[in-house]
Formats: C-alpha cells, structure tokens, sequence
C-alpha cells in the first residue's frame, strides 16, 4: 500500500513472501473459514483410499494467501480481476514463495491500471504450485 | 459420473451478506498481513473471499452438486474473479445465483479422460448492479491417481 503510479516498472514486483512448513492445521482452519469440508484435505484415511500418500492442501488456500499478498501491495479496494491456475498439489511439511509482477502498465476508462502475473512455488520441489493473473487499478 | 445434461442449469437467487467477522476470519485463514482487512470497520472482501459462498448455498442442490461429481477423483482446475468496482464490503446484502456454464472433455497426460465443468455465479447489489462474477473450473480425472507427488 501507498503504493504510486510511477513506482510501478513493468517486470517488477514487490518482495517474495515465504509461508511454511504449511501444516494440517492451516488446511483444516482454511477449511473451516471458506465452509470447503472436502474431507480429502482433512481426512488421511479419506486421501488414501483415493489413491493420494496422504491430505493435501487446498488450492483455494495458497490462492487466499496469494490474493492477500497482492492485495498488501496494491490495496484490498483496487484489486478488479484475480484469476489462478492450480498447477502442483501443496502437500503438508511444503514452503511456498509467492511472487508477483507487472507486465502491464496502462490507462481505461480513466483509470490507472497494472495488470500482474502471479506465482507461487512450492520451494522444496521448485514446482509451480500456482500460476495466476490480477488486475488492479491505482489510483 | 458427470451430468452433461446439467449445461445451462441456474439455481434460485440466494441471499449474501458480507460480513466482517467472516472478512477477519477469512484473513486469518489466509494468512493475510493486510490490516486493511481487519483494522478497517467496513473492510472489503479478500480477492477469493466470495468462495465463502458455500455457506448460503443449499448443500446438494447447487448447480455443481447437481453435476454429480466423484468426490474422489475432483480436481479443482482453476478459478476467477472478476469486480465491477471496488470489491463488496462488510454490510452489503449481496445477492447470488450459479450456473453450469460449459463441459467439456480432454485427455490427460494420466488419468485418462477429464471433464471440465465450469460454473459462473453472478454477485448483485441489492439494486440489481453486478458487483462481482466467480468462474469455477472444477476436473473429474478419469481414475483415481496413484502418483501424485
């Protein structure tokens, strides 16, 4: 936040933030606030029957926290547009490095806007956890 | 097994409020540093808070459950949101109503066939304006994985 208009470079972005060792207990609050009881995140004995090694985190969770950290940067009322693509499954013990970058700077309807490409990897494995896009204005 | 007959069912308008003490739960779930979300006594919504839709939805009749997806082999693909403005804040009576947008079918690299089902739900301000459009892209894989690591 306070974040101005001529700070903003194309191919920048703000610090990486790291969360983890993401646990079952951030699964199963997040779980609990979103009212998301899929019991596949939750319940090993559920997991395994799928065919999973074990509970795996939600998507929507590492997308809330990547929302979050875009929105700490540009303000909770600018965001316009956020959209993500779950990629690899976060499982329990994981680090994940969120990252964010304009690449685009432009003006409509009058108003400031940054477009951003978003990430969030998981660090251990290095994979993409998360690959997403926002919109915000700045005004 | 996937309805594809279901394309095009849209359930009942259903009511919304946007709430603060969910707003500051929701943060906390996230793991937010934002204080805007929590020291601020009308905060907007986070940018996937309105996911929290699940709650003033009648479980079992939503258009996705109507679907008739295997719990076991649901992949959530993707999802998006769109605001026409600075996003609902706390004390606003939103108003929602679902879709099935598309399904559709590819091949996976394991797993064999997936269906797509995509859903779109509509946020109305108690004046009727659009406020706010979710996109949910939701996969059934073809068998349940071995290997997912």
């Amino acid at each position: 936040m306070g974040v101005t208009w001529d700070s903003l470079v194309e191919g920048e972005g703000p610090e990486p933030r790291e969360i983890g060792p993401l646990t079952r207990t951030d699964f199963v609050r997040y779980q609990g606030a979103s009212g998301d009881m899929n019991p596949i995140h939750h319940d090993e004995e559920f997991a395994k029957s799928a065919g999973f090694p074990s509970v795996f985190s939600v998507g929507m969770l590492q997308a809330g926290v990547l929302g979050c950290y875009c929105t700490e940067w540009l303000g909770a009322e600018n965001v316009r547009r956020y959209a993500v693509q779950f990629r690899e499954q976060v499982w329990p013990g994981d680090h994940l490095r969120f990252t964010a970058k304009v690449v685009r700077k432009y003006e409509e309807g009058g108003e400031r806007r940054v477009d951003l490409e978003l990430l969030a990897t998981r660090v251990e494995s290095g994979g993409a956890a998360i690959k997403g896009e926002a919109t915000f204005v700045v005004p | 097994m996937v309805d594809k007959s279901k394309v095009g069912l849209t359930d009942e308008p259903t009511e919304m409020p946007i709430e603060r003490g969910k707003i500051r739960e929701f943060a906390i779930a996230c793991m937010s540093r934002n204080p805007e979300y929590v020291e601020n006594k009308t905060p907007v919504v986070e940018p996937t808070f309105l996911t929290t839709a699940n709650f003033w939805m009648s479980a079992g009749t939503s258009p996705l459950a109507q679907v008739g997806m295997d719990l076991k082999r649901l992949l959530h693909g993707g999802q998006e949101y769109v605001f026409h403005g600075v996003p609902p804040r706390a004390g606003t009576e939103l108003t929602m109503q679902t879709r099935v947008d598309k399904i559709y079918e590819k091949e996976g690299k394991r797993g064999g066939t997936m269906t797509f089902v995509e859903t779109v739900t509509e946020f109305r301000d108690p004046d009727g304006k659009l406020v706010a459009e979710a996109r949910s892209t939701a996969i059934e894989t073809g068998q349940a994985p071995t290997e997912a690591k």
